[in-house]
């Protein structure tokens, strides 16, 4: 099974340059898992124990508030990853996951994940060198979104 | 200006004078909105290239640049408003029957001929579907002149989405590639959140031969345009429909220069390698 988690990691754009030593062991932390349609995924505040690996459907991140429900705020599908608070203590979700299609993706078990890049410093620069430039991505959505360039007055 | 750039006239003579119009049909899209049909009073025919823009007036109350939305040669006359000021408020209350005035069509249009036997990248944000949507139905109904053909549309929310029957009928069919993402959206919203620059990266094309039309606010443009480059599509195969306070249409007053262009007679559409650096100047 590591070894087919390994194949499709070595598949996958976030992983794309990454040493296949590197895969094995990120492998090592991967199990396959499937949601279905309407399902959540996680809940803010919950512990971020998991990095998901998306390998087909979309998942709606969303923060609820009183009176006015649910809000999706960005939505992410195949090829792409949630879950990158499994990085930074307090390791917990910041908001819910939603499962907008069926779900096919690879999770990294975060303690797990933790504990080879603390071991190996080589593999927790692979990583960080990955997710930051989507965090980045993402941090310019938000400010694209909080400007609100669609409003008439804009 | 690119020498591929379409443009028609009517005008030649009195192009300050307008035409006695009026609207046959009115249809709200968004919130705020507004689609008018509008016919000639007169018999003369009127033609014009997708991207090009008429001056619509409101008898006692002014004058707007408003684009062309609806199909190039087509029996109608369409265009698309958001109701904004005095005058496009105006003109989202014309109601059947109602008479207007219309100067037109100006400006530089789409450069369509370049983009023949190219991949056509069109983005379009918010409104800015509109000057579109000629492009679309000029390539819907030549579509063996061109490659592989993307939309990619950004939203402000769902209920905000332009012509959402006609984006789904594009979605569906075979004929273009359709992405769609809005910024904002409830829990019922199923479709994509997001900026529409996240959907270049999803989209099929030969960056060394496609050409994309762009229209969108301004700060969108620009972030478009930039992933576009990013993509490698070169600056002279980008265009953007650039927008400014527009008043003669004709070059002569000065309120929409922008550098050394008149938006009104050199735009409004103009290439993102003569944009690029006057984008990069706040004061313009």
């Amino acid at each position: 099974m590591a070894a087919e988690h390994a194949f499709m990691l070595s598949m996958h754009p976030f992983f794309k340059g990454l040493a296949p030593e590197a895969i094995d062991l990120v492998a090592g932390c991967a199990r396959d898992i499937e949601f279905r349609r309407g399902q959540y995924i996680c809940h803010e505040d919950d512990q971020a124990d998991h990095f998901y690996i998306l390998s087909d459907g979309h998942v709606a991140l969303q923060i609820s508030s009183p009176g006015r429900g649910a809000r999706t705020f960005l939505t992410v599908g195949a090829g792409e990853v949630f879950g990158v608070n499994w990085l930074v203590a307090p390791y917990r979700w910041t908001y819910d996951a939603k499962a907008l299609d069926d779900i096919k993706a690879v999770v990294l078990d975060a303690t797990c994940l933790r504990r080879k890049c603390e071991a190996d410093h080589e593999l927790g620069y692979q990583l960080m060198s990955r997710v930051m430039p989507i965090l980045i991505e993402r941090l310019h959505v938000c400010r694209m979104q909080f400007l609100d360039l669609y409003l008439k007055q804009n | 200006m690119s020498g591929s750039a379409t443009i028609k006239r009517n005008h030649t003579d009195a192009p300050m004078v307008p035409r006695l119009a009026r609207v046959r049909r009115h249809f709200s899209d968004a919130p705020d909105v507004v689609t008018l049909e509008i016919e000639m009073a007169d018999a003369r025919p009127f033609d014009y290239a997708p991207g090009q823009f008429n001056m619509l007036t409101v008898f006692g109350v002014g004058e707007a640049a408003i684009s062309i939305s609806g199909a190039p040669n087509g029996a109608r006359l369409i265009h698309t408003i958001r109701d904004v000021g005095a005058v496009s408020h105006a003109l989202t209350r014309l109601q059947p029957g109602d008479q207007l005035g219309l100067r037109g069509p100006f400006g530089m249009g789409w450069p369509i001929g370049a983009a023949q036997k190219k991949d056509v990248l069109i983005i379009a944000g918010g409104l800015g579907l509109a000057p579109l949507r000629s492009v679309l139905y000029h390539i819907v109904a030549h579509r063996t002149q061109f490659g592989v053909v993307t939309l990619l549309y950004g939203a402000r929310r769902p209920e905000d989405i332009l012509y959402p029957s006609e984006v789904e009928h594009w979605r569906q069919s075979l004929e273009i590639n359709v992405a769609l993402t809005v910024d904002h959206a409830d829990a019922s919203w199923r479709g994509r959140v997001g900026v529409v620059t996240q959907l270049i990266d999803q989209a099929r094309f030969q960056p060394h031969n496609t050409l994309a039309m762009v229209c969108g606010p301004e700060v969108m443009m620009r972030f478009v345009a930039s992933a576009l480059v990013e993509r490698a599509i070169d600056a002279q195969n980008i265009f953007l429909s650039m927008e400014r306070n527009m008043k003669c249409a004709v070059g002569h007053c000065g309120h929409c220069q922008f550098g050394s262009s008149f938006i009104c007679r050199d735009g409004p559409v103009l290439s993102y390698q003569k944009l690029r650096p006057l984008l990069k100047i706040k004061e313009l």
